[in-house]
C-alpha cells in the first residue's frame, strides 16, 4: 500500500515537471511584477505559495497598487477564478466516494489549470497521492520563480524567460490533441473554444469581457452544445469512456 | 500604503481556496445526471483550448515565435509526445526562432 502510494506521488512530480517549468518562467515575471510595487521578495513568495494561480495574483497586484478596498480584492479573486468551481466540480467526479475531506482539502489547494487539466485527462480514478505529486512540483516552481524574480529580476536573460511562457501551452496543447485526433467531438470542442476565445479577444465589445469570463463563457458554451449534440457515454463496469479506448489503428 | 499588504494576501489566498474547496468537499457522490456527466466531460478540452488560443501568441517575444512554438507543440502533440517533451519543444523553437530574428536583425 506505502509502496503503491510512493510510485503515484513519483507518477505526479514527473508528469508536474513541464507545468514547474512553466511556472518558473510565469512567476518570474509576476516576482518582477511584485518587487515593481514595492512588495519584498518574502511578501511575494508568500502570495505565490498560498494562492498558486496566475491571472488571480496578476489582478491582485493591480489592486494593491491602485490601493483597493479588500472587498474589491476578494471580488476581484472571486470573478477571475470562478472557472476553478467548474474545474473542482469536474475533479469531484474522478475521485472515489471515500476519499476523505482532509484530502479533498489538500487536493483543492492544488486546483489550476494546470494541474486540472493533466490530472482530470488521467485515465480512471484520481488518486490523491498522484495530485499532491503534481501539486507539490508545480508550486514549487511556481514560489521559486516568484522569489527570484522579485528579489533579482535581472539575473535570468530576457530571452530565456520569454522562452519559457510558452511552455505551459506547449502542455495543454499535448493533453488535448491526442484526444481530438480520435474523437470527432473532442476536436470540434477544441477548435470552437479556440475559435470562441477568439472571437472575445479581438471584437469590439466581447474584448472588453475580462480574461477569467472569457474563458468561463466559452467553456460553458462548447461544453453546453457538445453535451447535446453527442452525448457522452461509458462503460457501466470501467467507468471508462467507450470513445477514448485505444484503436488499433497503428498510429 | 494605508492597507497592510499580509491582508490582502490572505484575502486573496481565502477567497480563492474556497472557490477550489467547496465542490470538492460537498459533490461526494457521482452526478447520474447523463447530460451533466456529458457537460463535465467535454469542460477539460473547452477550458483548456480557450486558456491557450490565443493567449499563446503573446506569450513570448513576439507573435512569430509564438506561432513557431506553436506550430511546433501541434506537431509534436500530434505525433503523441510526453507533455515534458511538447513543452520543452516549444521552448526550444521560440528562443531559437528568436535568436535567429536577432541575428538577421529582424527585431530588438
Amino acid at each position: 500500500m506505502n509502496k503503491d502510494v510512493g510510485i503515484k506521488w513519483k507518477a505526479g512530480l514527473k508528469d508536474g515537471l513541464p507545468i514547474c517549468m512553466g511556472y518558473f518562467g510565469v512567476s518570474f515575471a509576476f516576482g518582477i511584477q511584485a518587487s515593481d510595487i514595492h512588495l519584498t521578495a518574502f511578501q511575494a513568495g508568500m502570495l505565490s505559495i498560498l494562492n498558486l494561480t496566475s491571472a488571480g495574483q496578476f489582478a491582485g497586484l493591480s489592486v494593491i497598487a491602485n490601493a483597493g478596498s479588500y472587498a474589491e480584492m476578494v471580488l476581484v479573486q472571486l470573478i477571475i477564478n470562478l472557472r476553478y468551481l467548474l474545474m473542482s466540480t469536474a475533479l469531484s467526479q474522478k475521485l472515489s466516494s471515500d476519499i476523505p475531506t482532509i484530502k479533498r482539502l489538500g487536493i483543492a489547494y492544488g486546483v489550476t489549470d494546470e494541474i486540472f487539466g493533466v490530472s482530470i485527462l488521467k485515465r480512471g480514478e484520481l488518486s490523491p497521492s498522484y495530485f499532491y505529486g503534481l501539486t507539490m512540483i508545480s508550486a514549487f516552481g511556481w514560489t521559486a520563480g516568484t522569489v527570484l524574480g522579485a528579489s533579482a529580476g535581472a539575473v535570468l536573460p530576457e530571452k530565456l524567460i520569454s522562452a519559457l511562457g510558452i511552455a505551459l501551452y506547449g502542455m495543454f496543447i499535448a493533453i488535448i490533441i491526442p484526444p481530438a485526433r480520435q474523437e470527432k467531438p473532442v476536436l470540434f470542442a477544441v477548435l470552437s473554444a479556440m475559435a470562441l476565445s477568439t472571437a472575445f479577444y479581438y471584437f469590439p465589445i466581447l474584448k472588453n469581457i475580462s480574461g477569467g469570463m472569457r474563458i468561463i463563457i466559452v467553456t460553458a458554451a462548447v461544453a453546453l452544445f457538445c453535451a447535446a449534440v453527442w452525448p457522452y457515454e461509458e462503460n457501466a463496469d470501467t467507468g471508462e469512456p467507450k470513445e477514448r479506448e485505444e484503436k488499433n489503428d497503428g498510429a | 500604503m494605508e492597507h497592510n499588504v499580509y491582508i490582502y494576501i490572505l484575502a486573496m489566498a481565502l477567497s480563492t481556496y474556497l472557490i477550489r474547496a467547496i465542490p470538492l468537499t460537498l459533490i461526494r457522490k457521482e452526478i447520474k445526471n447523463r447530460f451533466l456527466r456529458s457537460f463535465l466531460y467535454y469542460v477539460p478540452y473547452a477550458t483548456l483550448s480557450a486558456m491557450t488560443f490565443p493567449s499563446i501568441l503573446t506569450s513570448t517575444g513576439n507573435v512569430y515565435s509564438a506561432l513557431a512554438g506553436f506550430a511546433a507543440a501541434v506537431f509534436l502533440a500530434f505525433r503523441k509526445k510526453s507533455l515534458i517533451f511538447v513543452a520543452a519543444g516549444a521552448c526550444v523553437v521560440v528562443l531559437a526562432t528568436e535568436l535567429f530574428m536577432e541575428i538577421l536583425g529582424l527585431q530588438h
